[in-house]
């Protein structure tokens, strides 16, 4: 059957099956092979993407039960061509992965709780990657990079961007819904990557 | 070069590591990313039975449904193939891809579907039908010990692989002499490290060209040469890509039987074939479970807590086939009496068959299991003698100043200060303090303890166990290459020969060449060709790139120097050794004349006519470097296992609620010493990692079989892996004692912290619970376990006092 679906900020359409999953018409029909199968029964993480902004397992879902969402992959999250997100780069900068497998819906998981929060708590940060599973690095290295990233985005004094989907985190956390961080709303000077 | 770490540009600083990039973009290049035209897709039909002789296989409804290609059966493709390679002289063990005759373990793999898509291949297993009929199976490793256990390989005679003792010093006199005895049991669970990306192989075939291209997900020595024995071809007709992103494998990616079986397939049918293991075939077919050794350990030790002698029985259930299971009671023997002074050992290594499935290789390759029956010796002898465990520990260290130390299975100890370690570790955590937190635990009503383990991390793997264990071979070389390129332009390319599952090769590779030509690392390519454009390597196992590939970046490079400086020289009319290279140019001080990079560059490639005579025009170098220390075969039961050996030392605060049995990482603190470290973050991420696996592997993870000979926990709904909850956070506490042996000082530092983190975890568990006077002697103990252990003991204790 025919499928419109809105990934990346794209109308993309489709001829599959209705029994195939969202994780297998990314990576198969859309060529968005960022998206990795992983346990493909909704525990490990690593197909996440975000669905309206939340992520969600995609190997646990059929491709035709995401028309109507807006769809984010991995792919949708470098603001162009040979660049990064401020959490991608500060992935790269605490060296928040090892083989690299489970990184795109790590990021995403993280992508999430920051577009909610950029104040989040260690445990905040613990438990919106409880759900995706890392055998490389211990998480230790990952929560550094959303922290890290957090920080920045604090000091970025850019608008946050707000997807306006349910907050998770608690209220005190909850960064502006639209505007400018105000100055005494970033909390201490983070240095600079080398 | 100096290891003097105050002397390193680039070395030992804290520099990005430069594949992150690619893999943060979602833009890393998996065995399910490779694209290929006209590419089918395989499914498989595993066994239901442990052990079942196969009377039919009717494949005529999955072949009828459309776009199924092609059904395989073992049959075939026994006929088509070679076995795959025992480690050891057990010819009659034989294993194929596919069961042959009989099937030996429940997941076996029987019957491959060939199909336009792996939906529809999945689909067609379901119309296969196979007819069995069950044979007596054996599970346990002591039950499939017995002469009158079910044989699982009939053919051999028997389950028994190995059945070796080895005695090294005077074991018999130290235990004579020695006033105190203790002796113990325990047991390391069937775990794995389980990879987030299964198992995948892609393979095509041209007829035309005679040429077998292969994508994997693999990290396994010698994979282009076991595929071509198996195919009965050529080793240079098969072209593996090592381009190809490992997504996890901490030695378990050793697909040989997925590649032979696709590699088949794509010759059979001329169309590229492809096998991407869903998660039950990986879990319970996919070869890769890991070592399940039972420990009987006694001990020799007198009041002081001095412990003189050991004996060591391990006895390891290997599964269904020989593979290389066996050789992991092997690699333990290079540090069989751990960080100690233990002046003898006996050590009985005995593995067998069994009806699980097949044991591969797991990080660390035997050693954590090894270390945590040695470490849980070590507390026992300080609980017999009264002493804190970890005096007991600082005794029986081996002293900073008898280094290299040579121990009784005839390895030599690089280096290492241990006592230094500890000392930085107690001193960082304020030891008092974390017992006052645990004696207030207590107080609360918890259950509270602190575990301890030290250990060490045998690295620079050779195959040194090998010969050991099959004196039929005869293998000391296990070397590993690069090679340098400067082109025309002076941009520099390097090769490095083995795949990567996220060690950081590229990073260590520009690190080490930047750091001897004194130029920008970033600025170095580093890629992977396919395996007939390679240099002889050895893959990243056994702890062995920091050291090996490390090396060998640094002897071509140091090639590349000193003929950049010769080429600079001649044009001087200087000698060699007059001139000095210095940040990619060379300067003559007599005569003050300089040459920069571009123009010696310029003179390698244009300018033959200004080259020393006889020299070769060009900017190239290659190094291939054999491990250091492998010069000798074994003799008398010795020989030296791996060259390199770090340090690690773990303390765990534990607190368990009685009520619930479940144990809380309170405060993780691990030392650590792998000599000089080449790029921070990767050896922070090692440890931080290996912490997670070997917690895993001690509270978590087990491939649990039933009375019927099935695998009940092959979903990550039973199998538990660590997640962000479990894993506590962990502090590093460093110290670096410089190997001798390396170029930098180095060590490897792949397998930290999880060769320590089970024996550590154990001990805080037991810790925890010794008030109640009981204890666990295996792992994983589960939270199930130890509630249902403190609930006996809390309903037991009454009735004690009222006796």
């Amino acid at each position: 059957m025919k499928v419109d679906l809105r990934i990346n900020g794209a109308k993309r359409s489709a001829e599959l099956e209705p029994r195939k999953t969202l994780l297998d018409a990314l990576r198969e029909n859309f060529l968005l092979t960022g998206t990795h199968a992983g346990c493909e029964h909704g525990v490990c993480g690593a197909c996440t993407v975000l669905l309206d902004g939340e992520p969600v397992r995609s190997c646990l879902m059929f491709a035709v039960q995401a028309d109507g969402y807006e769809i984010t992959t991995i792919e949708g999250v470098a603001p162009a061509p040979g660049e990064l997100s401020v959490l991608q780069d500060a992935f790269c900068e605490t060296h928040g992965l090892q083989c690299g497998y489970c990184t795109p819906g790590m990021i995403l998981a993280a992508h999430a709780l920051l577009q909610h929060t950029v104040t989040p708590s260690r445990d905040d940060i613990v438990d919106a990657i409880s759900g995706n599973i890392c055998r490389c690095t211990g998480y230790g290295q990952i929560i550094e990079a959303v922290e890290f990233a957090a920080a920045r985005l604090r000091i970025a004094n850019t608008p946050q961007p707000h997807h306006g989907a349910r907050h998770r985190a608690t209220g005190e956390h909850d960064a502006p819904a639209e505007g400018v961080m105000e100055a005494d709303q970033a909390d201490e000077a983070i240095v600079e990557a080398k | 070069m100096s290891a003097d770490p105050a002397t390193f540009r680039f070395v030992s600083t804290n520099r990005r590591v430069r594949e992150d990039r690619r893999f943060v973009a979602g833009r890393g290049h998996f065995v399910a990313d490779v694209a290929l035209e006209g590419l089918l897709h395989v499914a498989i039909l595993p066994s239901q039975h442990p052990a079942a002789r196969i009377v039919s296989i009717d494949a005529s409804a999955a072949l009828a449904m459309p776009g199924v290609h092609y059904v395989l059966t073992g049959d075939e493709l026994a006929a088509a193939t070679d076995p795959l390679m025992n480690g050891l002289d057990t010819p009659k063990v034989q294993r194929h891809p596919l069961a042959v005759g009989q099937t030996r373990y429940a997941g076996e793999w029987v019957v491959a579907v060939v199909a336009d898509t792996r939906a529809l291949a999945e689909d067609a297993t379901e119309k296969v039908r196979v007819v069995y009929e069950p044979l007596p199976f054996v599970m346990n490793a002591e039950a499939a010990l017995k002469p009158d256990s079910p044989p699982v390989h009939p053919a051999h005679g028997s389950n028994v692989l190995l059945d070796r003792t080895f005695v090294w010093g005077e074991v018999e006199k130290h235990f004579a002499e020695s006033p105190r005895h203790l002796s113990f049991r325990v047991t390391w669970g069937r775990n794995s490290t389980v990879p987030i990306e299964t198992f995948g192989v892609a393979a095509s075939w041209d007829p035309w060209r005679d040429m077998l291209d292969v994508w994997a997900s693999i990290q396994m020595p010698k994979y282009p040469d076991q595929i071509a024995r198996a195919l009965r071809i050529p080793a240079n007709c098969v072209r593996v890509h090592q381009d190809v992103d490992v997504g996890g494998s901490y030695g378990v990616k050793r697909g040989i039987k997925q590649s032979v079986l696709v590699a088949h397939l794509a010759r059979r049918l001329g169309r590229p074939v492809r096998l991407i293991e869903d998660r039950l075939e990986n879990m319970r077919g996919g070869d890769a479970h890991g070592p399940e050794r039972i420990f009987d350990v006694e001990v020799a030790f007198n009041d002081a807590g001095i412990v003189k002698s050991m004996k060591i029985r391990a006895l390891d259930n290997a599964g269904a086939y020989a593979g290389r299971a066996p050789f992991q009671l092997g690699k333990p023997i290079g540090a069989i009496v751990g960080p100690y002074r233990i002046e003898s050992v006996q050590y009985r290594a005995q593995s067998v068959t069994s009806n699980k499935a097949v044991q591969e290789a797991v990080r660390g390759f035997g050693q954590s299991p090894t270390n945590y029956a040695i470490e849980t010796a070590i507390d026992k002898v300080a609980a017999a003698v009264g002493l804190e465990r970890i005096d007991v520990r600082r005794r029986n260290f081996i002293r900073k100043e008898e280094f290299p130390y040579l121990i009784p299975s005839g390895s030599t100890y690089d280096s290492g200060d241990y006592h230094t370690v500890v000392d930085k570790v107690f001193a960082h955590i304020d030891f008092a303090a974390m017992e006052r937190e645990r004696d207030r635990l207590r107080t609360s009503g918890m259950l509270a303890g602190i575990g301890i383990a030290a250990c060490l991390e045998p690295s620079g793997g050779n195959s040194a166990f090998e010969p050991l264990l099959n004196e039929k071979n005869t293998t000391t070389t296990w070397m590993d290459s690069c090679r340098i390129n400067i082109d025309g332009l002076g941009f520099v390319t390097v090769t490095i020969h083995n795949t990567s599952s996220g060690q950081g090769h590229e990073t260590l590779v520009s690190t080490v060449i930047g750091e001897v030509l004194q130029i920008e690392p970033d600025l170095i390519r580093v890629v992977r060709p396919d395996s007939l454009a390679c240099l002889p390597s050895n893959s990243p196992v056994g702890s062995r790139m920091a050291i090996m590939l490390g090396g060998a970046a640094f002897h071509a490079a140091q090639k590349l120097k000193a003929k950049l400086t010769w080429i600079a020289a001649h044009q001087f009319g200087a000698g060699k050794d007059k001139v000095i290279y210095a940040s990619g140019g060379v300067t003559d001080p007599n005569s003050g004349r300089q040459l920069g990079w571009a123009d010696i560059v310029n003179i390698a490639h244009r300018n033959f006519h200004l080259l020393p005579e006889g020299m070769e025009p060009g900017l190239e170098a290659t190094h291939v470097m054999q491990v250091p220390t492998g010069t000798k075969l074994p003799e008398d039961g010795r020989v030296q296992m791996y060259p390199c050996h770090s340090f690690e030392f773990h303390v765990v605060l534990m607190a368990i609620d009685p009520a619930l049995g479940k144990p809380e990482i309170r405060r993780y603190v691990i030392g650590h010493d792998c000599g000089t470290v080449i790029n921070p973050h990767i050896v922070k991420g090692m440890t931080l990692g290996g912490v997670a696996h070997g917690l895993g592997a001690a509270l978590l993870e087990e491939f649990v079989y039933d009375d019927e000979g099935h695998l009940i926990t092959q979903s990550f709904m039973d199998y538990l892996l660590p997640s962000s909850h479990e894993v506590p956070e962990v502090e590093i506490v460093h110290h670096c004692t410089p190997s001798p042996y390396t170029v930098f000082g180095q060590k490897g530092s792949g397998e930290s912290g999880y060769l320590g983190a089970p024996a550590a975890i154990a001990s805080a568990v037991n810790d925890c619970v010794a008030s109640l006077g009981i204890s666990f002697n295996k792992l994983p103990i589960r939270i199930s376990a130890i509630g249902d252990a403190i609930a006996d003991a809390q309903q037991g204790k009454p009735q004690e006092q009222a006796k």
